[in-house]
């Protein structure tokens, strides 16, 4: 079963992009396709299925849609299995890397953090795939589209099934492919392109320290088998080791490493400027991997390493600074954006400062249960605004909408549910996993702990604030549409609503329903060893009453501060904005780090390319190598074909002079 | 006055020497060439004879004559070549021919 869970979506992959696509096609039938690269204008009246090339055929969406939807069934029926009861399965596949003593084996590890992912993914994926049958319905490369999507499905699950650290990193790298090939789709908007590759690069960064983590490891256990590690993990406790020079301790180099990879993944503080950017991929792409699944990789990763980690007290805290400065930061740029889609993308990087801090302080169920209702809630926003944005004609500027709620009644309704799970409106998902987290960090050690806990209620505040925003904007108030567009406001069709419906569905009820087995007490026989279980838990539930009441009156102060800016005083916002300049400047800029990392990185980086470019390549190796050997001999032989003139006269006087020498040689020289 | 080696000589090396700039010197016409070069095969002639009669050696006289078989020779050779030439390219001028370089 869990086979066919991985597998299958690479096989839709695997069809759709070779047979769906007209690469294959074109193999097929060169004749043909010569025919349409010379002559167009009658290449259409000879082949019959000239129009295929502009509406292709609907298969590879269906097909791949239908195994997704099976494979999240399956998962689905995995997942209740471990509900109750379960432990650590392992499936080997094929034996894969054998060299000296390192040895990965293609192995599916099944444990409850992996069945809890993989109904994350396959079930999100599933409503994805289904709703893209609609919004992807008229673009010209949907089998590209959908190969592509199942292809990350795929990544996302070796990613989440691995057996060791290699594996991880295989399924690491496919979801980062996935997601540049499908920022990238239209690959004719400069900016698509551009998003894509600031994607890859960034995340290149956090891979870098992924890898050197994944070498660290095998150079202190001789592994990267999971059991292995996380058995020895105890035993190197206070060791050190060589690290640039330094005497490090092991165990902080090495969590240190992994979470950077995990911060460049999940668009953490300083590694978070990609995710925006990404917003320029379709929206069920961003619903899919910038909201529910490929970000939270990183988290996964640290849940997986809670072994690990747990052995490492200051990366701990720094996963917890980090996690609450991103879910800050990424809150107060989230207030003052305007792009419908860059408000929630900020606000999925915030939210996933907050599972890290739930990581850091040790309560890995918090975070990862947070990671499981945050995929409903945030899927269904992403999936909302794509109606939406289908709806407004691809209009994605909140200050071209409202009043829009009339019209598109049940996007409303879905919208309204996102948003209140977000806030976290008491009983729905948000409210049991966000303030879970909430208390968590305020139960947790003195320091890093109470910093986290401020932050992240002020977060709560402001996440309550662009919310609301975002639908204030959006669907109330006077409408600031032109004419004509609000004339074409109409709802979705039933394709792009019914997951919707399943997301809202779970949006609402995940909270309560599994709160108890991932955070209550069931936790222990829930997760069963997969994540570290820690004391922080059972603290949890004994904190004052005012902190378990703080990010529900900070989301209420969200509320009331959003209602009073949009609804009743529509002129505040633009007074404030007028009177604070300089910070509403520096939010607008997300706190200018891409101008920071411009000057920092970028342009450095251009200035040393174009240095090897213009002196290194063009200067040194173009002037000494061998193109200027070359010129050199042309540049020579062109001044000594000067001397030939052919004038017989010429070589007669040259004779001469040679002659004169010599004699003048012969007569005054040491030839005697 | 007696005339002596060294008269002989320098006539020699004054012809010799007025053959040479007549083949440098000259701009016109590549007739003057095989007339400047005659000119240097009787410089040399007059040098095999001086010292021919000086040395009492008769060796330099017959070197002489076999010398001016070969001047024949060559400028028969010479002319013929002038005359196809001629006809090949309509010009004799010394500035056409410069089809040997590179």
């Amino acid at each position: 079963m869990y086979q066919a869970i991985v597998f299958l979506p690479l096989i839709g992959a695997l069809i759709a992009g070779l047979a769906g696509t007209s690469l294959f096609r074109m193999m097929g039938r060169e004749a043909e396709a010569f025919g349409h690269d010379t002559g167009h204008d009658h290449g259409h009246g000879e082949h019959g299925d000239a129009h295929e090339h502009h509406h292709q055929p609907p298969w590879p969406m269906y097909l791949t849609s239908a195994l997704l939807i099976v494979t999240a069934v399956l998962s689905w029926v995995a997942f209740i299995g471990y509900l109750h009861d379960g432990g650590v399965q392992k499936f080997e596949i094929l034996r894969w890397v054998g060299s000296g003593a390192l040895s990965a084996n293609w192995v599916l590890r099944i444990d409850t953090l992996t069945a809890v992912m993989l109904v994350v993914v396959t079930t999100v994926s599933a409503l994805v795939h289904v709703y893209s049958i609609g919004y992807m319905g008229h673009d010209p490369h949907q089998a590209r589209f959908f190969s592509y999507l199942s292809l990350f499905t795929f990544a996302m699950l070796m990613l989440v099934t691995s057996d060791n650290l290699l594996q991880l990193f295989f399924g690491w790298e496919g979801v980062g492919l996935a997601s540049y090939l499908l920022i990238g789709f239209w690959y004719k908007r400069p900016s698509a392109n551009a998003a894509a590759i600031k994607a890859f690069v960034v995340n290149r960064v956090g891979d870098f320290g992924f890898a050197l983590g994944i070498f660290a490891t095998f150079l202190i256990f001789g592994t990267i088998d999971f059991d292995p590690i996380f058995a020895g993990a105890a035993g190197q406790v206070g060791k050190t080791m060589d690290f640039l020079g330094y005497n490090v301790d092991v165990m902080t180099t090495i969590c240190l490493l992994l979470f950077m990879g995990a911060m460049g993944k999940s668009a953490q503080f300083l590694l978070h400027t990609w995710l925006p950017d990404a917003m320029e991929g379709p929206t069920p792409v961003s619903a899919l991997i910038h909201a529910a699944t490929m970000v939270t990789a990183g988290v996964f990763l640290v849940a997986r390493m809670s072994p690990l980690f747990e052995t490492a007290p200051y990366a701990s805290d720094f996963v917890i600074i980090i996690g609450a400065i991103t879910a800050f930061f990424a809150a107060t740029v989230g207030l003052v954006q305007n792009d419908i889609k860059r408000v929630i993308a900020y606000s999925t990087c915030s939210q996933l400062g907050y599972m890290f801090v739930a990581l850091g302080v040790g309560a890995y169920g918090v975070g990862i249960f947070h990671l499981f209702t945050h995929a409903f809630f945030k899927a269904l926003l992403f999936l909302g605004s794509g109606s939406v944005i289908h709806a407004m004609s691809d209009e994605q500027d909140m200050r071209k909408m409202g009043g829009l709620a009339p019209h598109i009644r049940i996007t409303w309704v879905m919208m309204l549910i996102g948003t209140l799970a977000l806030t976290g409106f008491p009983f729905t998902a948000g409210y049991f996993s966000k303030d879970a987290i909430i208390e968590s960090s305020f139960a947790s050690r003195a320091g890093p702990g109470a910093f986290a806990f401020w932050l992240l209620v002020i977060a709560a505040a402001f996440t309550a604030f662009y919310s609301w925003r975002l639908m204030l904007m959006t669907f109330h108030g006077r409408p600031r549409a032109s004419a004509a567009t609000m004339e074409h406001v109409h709802e979705s069709p039933q394709v792009m609503l019914i997951p919707l419906y399943f997301l809202a569905a779970g949006a609402l009820a995940a909270g309560f329903v599994f709160k108890d087995y991932f955070i209550g007490h069931d936790y222990d026989a829930f997760w069963r060893g997969s994540v570290v279980s820690t004391e922080i838990i059972e603290e949890m539930h004994h904190i004052p009453a005012w902190v378990i009441w703080s990010p529900t009156v900070a989301m209420v102060l969200g509320f009331l501060v959003a209602w009073l800016f949009y609804i009743r005083r529509p002129d505040l916002p633009a007074t404030l904005a007028a009177q604070n300049e300089p910070l509403y400047r520096f939010l607008l800029n997300k706190w200018y780090f891409d101008e920071l990392y411009d000057f920092i990185f970028v342009r450095p980086a251009f200035w040393l390319g174009r240095l090897f470019w213009k002196r290194g390549d063009g200067w040194a190796i173009d002037g000494f190598g061998p193109d200027g050997v070359s010129a050199w001999v042309v540049d020579i032989t062109n001044r000594v074909v000067r001397l030939q003139t052919g004038y017989v006269y010429h070589y007669a006087f040259a004779m001469l002079i040679g002659v004169a020498a010599l004699v003048t040689w012969f007569m005054f020289g040491g030839a005697h | 006055m007696a005339i002596g080696l060294a008269h002989y000589l320098t006539v020699a090396a004054v012809l010799f020497t007025i053959g040479i700039f007549g083949i440098f010197l000259n701009r016109k016409n590549v007739i003057v060439i095989l007339m400047s070069i005659e000119l240097m095969l009787l410089a040399v002639n007059i040098n095999f004879v001086a010292f021919s009669v000086q040395l009492a050696d008769l060796v330099g006289q017959v070197f002489a004559l076999l010398v001016l078989t070969v001047a024949a020779g060559e400028a028969a050779i010479g002319l013929a070549i002038l005359v196809v030439y001629f006809r090949n390219r309509g010009s004799i001028a010394v500035e056409d021919i410069n089809l040997m370089k590179g």
